[in-house]
């Protein structure tokens, strides 16, 4: 059977995906040929997909693996809010009302109040981050984020000795968001880590891919992204950080809590009643490829879960 | 046609039968040409494989539904479309094998102790598995010899439907995460067409 990924009615993947063009971008700009590079990105000038961060240092912790097309990170994802179908945030990105946009920070800290999503970010260096993300539904993509870790911003608001974990919150807009609409989760959507997993480098905030603001359906405009854990953990369009003294309930804990633990870390080991945990389908590629522990980010990570029994807190 | 025509009897109603015949078999074909046509010229999406999966997943499940539907909905028409029942019946089962080898051959590629591992391990998997494999005898005595053949006991043995509409549906509603709205629209038409016949058996007794 023929599986073309391309539509004929629009544009190839490659003319929308820059990442051919992004990969070489610091040496049209150092060949001082910025302008002819703003030329070759597609989009990159156009309002709808937000301005260009321009060039970002590299992060030690990025993958050279073959990203996926920008186009697929962007016309496939879970936002449920947007609506259960795969393609549906895509379609319904504008019901996401991302500006203005508000961030709370509340809880066991001696920095709680409101920032604006500018405020909240401003004092942070954005960096690239190139990183696999794996979905609980065994299917895997490695996108190049732009954000900063959030660990900086855990230090910033200056949690006490009370505060262990860290609780998040997505956007609830029963109103605009169509998906809401009807309780297949328990709105808003929320979602947690230890302290100490927030404080890992690994963990980031993004604001950005492909070295553009995060389209709507990818979180705008602000995500948490933390490629240990499966993507579900990585809740997108934050709007509240409450550091809590207890485990946060989280919104697909509660939703079927013999399914998604609250640490819920990629272990190829520990298979999901639904999917097997083995193996991934990377998108754009056909065979499946074997999963890695923590999503092959063991080195930075296995430390902050030593001793504990990981079939039990999974 | 041409013998009415030597005799002079006219049969537009065998005639129409026979268009009939070639209007379902053509509807039932519609959706796999849509995908095919779709996979060819236009877009299967980011998952091509999984999109494929589902789609003949669902229309496997819809084909059963319609299949189990001609009897009430003859009884309520008082139209003798029950001789089309078996056309629709033997498409379910094409979209099924379609549906079977697409996760043998595209999703797991023939890795057969994943498929076992699968089967064992993932309810799912396994009520899909038993609602295919209870379909095979019944599209093998699907054919006029088989019911002459086995007389009384065709109609037991095709009594299995039953049972594999109910492991097709469990099959579905065991995978969706949290979206049930369409598991439960299924869910709704397999009670009603199941209900009536409940009603017709309690009724006969």
């Amino acid at each position: 059977m023929l599986i073309k990924i391309t539509r004929k009615s629009q544009p190839k993947a490659s003319e929308i995906t820059p990442h051919e063009v992004y990969l070489k971008r610091r040496e049209f700009i150092r060949a001082g040929a910025g302008a002819l590079a703003a030329g070759l990105l597609p989009g990159a000038a156009g309002a709808a997909l937000g301005p260009d961060f321009g060039d970002l240092p590299d992060s030690r912790y990025n993958t050279d693996e073959k990203l996926t097309s920008y186009e697929n990170v962007t016309t496939y994802n879970n936002f449920y809010e947007l609506g259960t179908g795969k393609d549906d945030p895509h379609k319904n990105a504008d019901s996401l009302v991302a500006e203005p946009w508000s961030i709370e920070v509340s809880g066991e800290c001696a920095k709680p109040g409101v920032y604006s999503v500018e405020d909240f970010v401003k004092p942070h260096k954005l960096e690239d981050r190139i990183y696999r993300l794996r979905c609980v539904e065994a299917w895997s993509m490695v996108i190049p984020w732009v954000g900063f870790e959030v660990g900086e911003v855990v230090k910033r608001c200056e949690p006490n000795s009370h505060a262990k974990y860290v609780a998040f919150k997505t956007i609830l807009d029963p109103e605009n968001l169509p998906g809401q609409r009807r309780r297949v989760l328990d709105w808003p959507y929320k979602e947690g880590l230890r302290l100490d997993e927030a404080m890992n480098p690994l963990a980031i905030f993004a604001v950005g891919l492909y070295g553009k603001a995060l389209p709507n359906q990818n979180g705008a405009p602000l995500r948490l992204v933390v490629p240990w854990k499966y993507g579900f953990k990585s809740i997108k369009s934050v709007v509240s950080m409450e550091f809590t003294r207890d485990e946060p309930p989280t919104a697909w804990g509660r939703q079927a809590p013999g399914e998604y633990g609250f640490y819920s870390n990629v272990n190829p080991e520990v298979n999901h009643p639904r999917w097997s945990q083995r193996r991934e389908r990377r998108i754009g590629e056909f065979r499946k490829r074997k999963t890695l522990m923590f999503n092959g980010y063991e080195e930075e990570v296995a430390h902050l879960y030593a001793g504990m029994d990981l079939k039990k807190n999974f | 046609m041409s013998n009415a025509a030597a005799t002079g009897v006219s049969r537009p109603g065998a005639r129409a039968v026979r268009a009939a015949r070639v209007f379902v078999h053509i509807a039932c074909l519609l959706p796999l040409a849509w995908l095919v046509w779709t996979g060819v010229y236009r877009d299967l999406g980011a998952n091509p494989i999984e999109y494929i999966t589902r789609f003949l997943g669902d229309w496997t499940l819809r084909l059963l539904l319609i299949t189990l539907a001609f009897t009430p909905v003859a009884a309520l028409l008082r139209a003798p479309i029950v001789r089309y029942r078996r056309a629709v019946g033997l498409h379910c089962f094409f979209y099924a094998v379609c549906h079977f080898v697409t996760y043998i051959w595209l999703d797991q590629f023939f890795d057969w102790q994943s498929i076992v591992e699968d089967i064992a391990e993932r309810p799912f998997i396994l009520a899909g598995f038993t609602a295919f494999v209870l379909l095979l005898p019944l599209a093998a005595t699907s054919n006029a010899a088989a019911v002459r053949r086995l007389q009384h006991r065709w109609n037991q043995l095709h009594r299995l439907v039953y049972v594999i509409a109910i492991a097709g549906l469990l099959h579905y509603w065991w995978l969706v995460r949290a979206d049930f709205l369409k598991a439960w629209i299924y869910l709704a038409i397999l009670a009603t067409l199941l209900g009536y016949r409940l009603w017709r058996y309690a009724a006969r007794r």
